[in-house]
């Protein structure tokens, strides 16, 4: 949706009639709209929110979930994945995703793919500098923290193996390669691939969380088990920590749904609504189903499918009603307890932390069913008419980012691991990678 | 003198602590053991994946007393202990050779 934006900030000048400040990247599509300071100020605190999803917020959420002697290598992981993909994202990231360079509506050609260079070291971003009502540099800042939760996201599937030199060559290629070409192809405006097909993804269930799951489990398999999985237990060592981190990731996808509005609206307001609602309903539908099958509710549960309807509302939040982000959030909630107890042990793939049971089922949920429910006959805000019309053109979106996800993601984990080796050796798995990567340990004590 | 070893539930110990003392023991050494016996463990369930813990944790008291101690000591252990349900515990006994306090070197009765 946020390829609509264009029109939403058009109405605004019209009512506005302010002096716009003309971006020069932005100068020959679209005169731009007068500088607001709600928005702005709404879009800076909704940046550091969504920072808060990967630093503190995942690293809690999976460093609670794997055995005490990897809590450290998580947490590194996550801050250290920040890190790197700022610069990249300072360097060519930015470029690569939102350089709109070449593009125009339904002309299909390379830079529907990707963007140009023309931004590479943020050329052109001054303090005047503008995106819609909002200054370009909050819009950099915005789209940063999105570049930095989805590498993230991937590094449950390979938790307590994977070495730290090779993490780090595959979040920065990852992030290069597939994560880069997808935000540009959904969200840089007309003349993108999939924002020109009509795919609605208001924040990121495509790019972000299709594309993250459906990497994880490719990196798993990769990868392969962790030593004695499933016969050894490997159970959580603190859900507390895992509770903390779903509670901070729950608060931070306010900036991540609502912030996708970019301006601080009735869209924002609605979509923060619809948030709140599906992830409520996700953790009650996920717990509903344990409690029928396991006959308990549990911690892990509760948090496991908040989560789940976090992610399936993402795509849905602009255009989904208060009803159907609901109905949205049980189905969400209900099946990824599926994909995560039932799936995962029946093909026996070790996806540690569940990133392909969570992340991309509840996402693939969220994409397809958010064009149905985007109709206005379903209580929606969206302009679809039909509603199986905007499903097949949701199933397109879903369905290019499984393949493209998936081999890609194949191509530079064969990669690294032919040259570099992807994963730690058995004996360092044993005594964990806080100690054998990093030479610390979380817990001293007595 | 004897040797006393005794499993007991670990929140029971500050009683059983109190219990000794009140015997007129002295001293003794508490250790986290883990075990099982007629209490069987728990499973455990994350995300579907079920574990089953057959070792529970329990404290390992250690206690060595003089010969006319030892009912007393035995009785203290037994009431603190007991909670009355599966799990309380057992109470081993076993003959002490020899004590010796390492800074006096005084021996046998005089050491405990």
């Amino acid at each position: 949706m946020r390829s609509k934006r264009p029109t939403l900030g058009c109405t605004m000048l019209a009512i506005c009639s302010g002096l716009a400040l003309c971006s020069p990247a932005f100068a020959q599509t679209t005169p731009a709209p007068a500088l607001n300071s709600g928005d702005t100020a709404w879009m800076i605190v909704a940046s550091m929110l969504v920072l808060m999803m990967t630093i503190p917020g995942a690293a809690l959420f999976y460093g609670g979930m794997v055995r005490a002697k990897n809590l450290l290598s998580v947490m590194m992981q996550c801050f250290a994945i920040t890190a790197l993909v700022t610069v990249l994202w300072m360097v060519y990231g930015y470029s690569l995703a939102f350089s709109t360079e070449g593009m125009s509506a339904g002309v299909v050609n390379w830079h529907s793919m990707v963007g140009g260079l023309n931004r590479v070291m943020l050329a052109g971003l001054t303090p005047t500098s503008q995106y819609q009502t909002v200054p370009e540099s909050v819009f950099v800042m915005f789209q940063l923290t999105f570049a930095i939760i989805t590498p993230a996201l991937i590094i449950g599937a390979f938790a307590e193996r994977m070495k730290f030199s090779a993490m780090l060559w595959f979040s920065g290629l990852w992030l290069t390669f597939v994560y880069l070409p997808m935000a540009h192809m959904v969200w840089s405006g007309p003349g993108s691939l999939l924002g020109d097909l009509g795919v609605i993804d208001f924040a990121g269930g495509t790019v972000v969380h299709i594309n993250a799951g459906i990497a994880g489990l490719v990196a798993c398999l990769v990868i392969g088990r962790r030593l004695g999985y499933p016969q050894t237990p490997m159970a959580p060592h603190n859900l507390g920590y895992t509770v903390i981190g779903a509670s901070l990731l729950w608060l931070g996808w306010f900036g991540f749904n609502a912030g996708s509005a970019v301006a601080a609206n009735g869209s924002a307001g609605m979509a923060m609504l619809v948030t709140q609602i599906a992830t409520a309903a996700a953790a009650i539908g996920w717990v509903a189903v344990e409690w029928i099958t396991h006959k308990r509710a549990s911690v892990l549960g509760i948090a496991s499918g908040a989560v789940a309807g976090l992610v399936a509302v993402t795509p849905a939040a602009g255009t989904a009603g208060p009803g159907g982000a609901l109905v949205l959030g049980l189905i969400a909630g209900a099946a990824c307890f599926f994909s995560a107890t039932k799936l995962k042990r029946r093909f026996g793939y070790d996806d540690s932390l569940d990133v392909f049971g969570v992340h991309a089922i509840a996402g693939i949920i969220g994409a397809l069913l958010t064009g149905p429910l985007a109709s206005p006959k379903l209580g929606g805000f969206g302009t679809v008419t039909s509603l199986f019309g905007q499903l097949w053109i949701q199933a397109k979106g879903v369905g290019f980012t499984i393949v493209w996800s998936a081999v890609l993601s194949l191509v530079i984990l064969k990669l690294l691991d032919r040259t570099i080796g992807l994963r730690v050796d058995a004996e360092q798995e044993q005594i964990g990678l806080d100690l054998a990567e990093h030479e610390e340990r979380a817990y001293n004590l007595s | 003198m004897k040797w006393i070893t005794a499993i007991i539930k670990p929140f029971t110990l500050d009683d059983v602590r109190e219990a000794l003392s009140e015997a007129g023991v002295q001293g003794m050494t508490v250790t986290e053991v883990k075990g099982f016996g007629r209490q069987h463990g728990h499973t455990e369930l994350y995300r579907g994946a079920e574990y089953v813990v057959d070792f529970l944790p329990k404290l390992k008291i250690e206690v060595a007393v003089a010969d006319d101690r030892l009912e007393h000591a035995i009785e203290a252990i037994s009431i603190a202990a007991r909670t009355g349900k599966i799990g309380d515990g057992k109470i081993f006994v076993g003959e002490l050779e020899q004590a010796i306090r390492i800074r006096t070197q005084e021996l046998d009765a005089d050491a405990l």
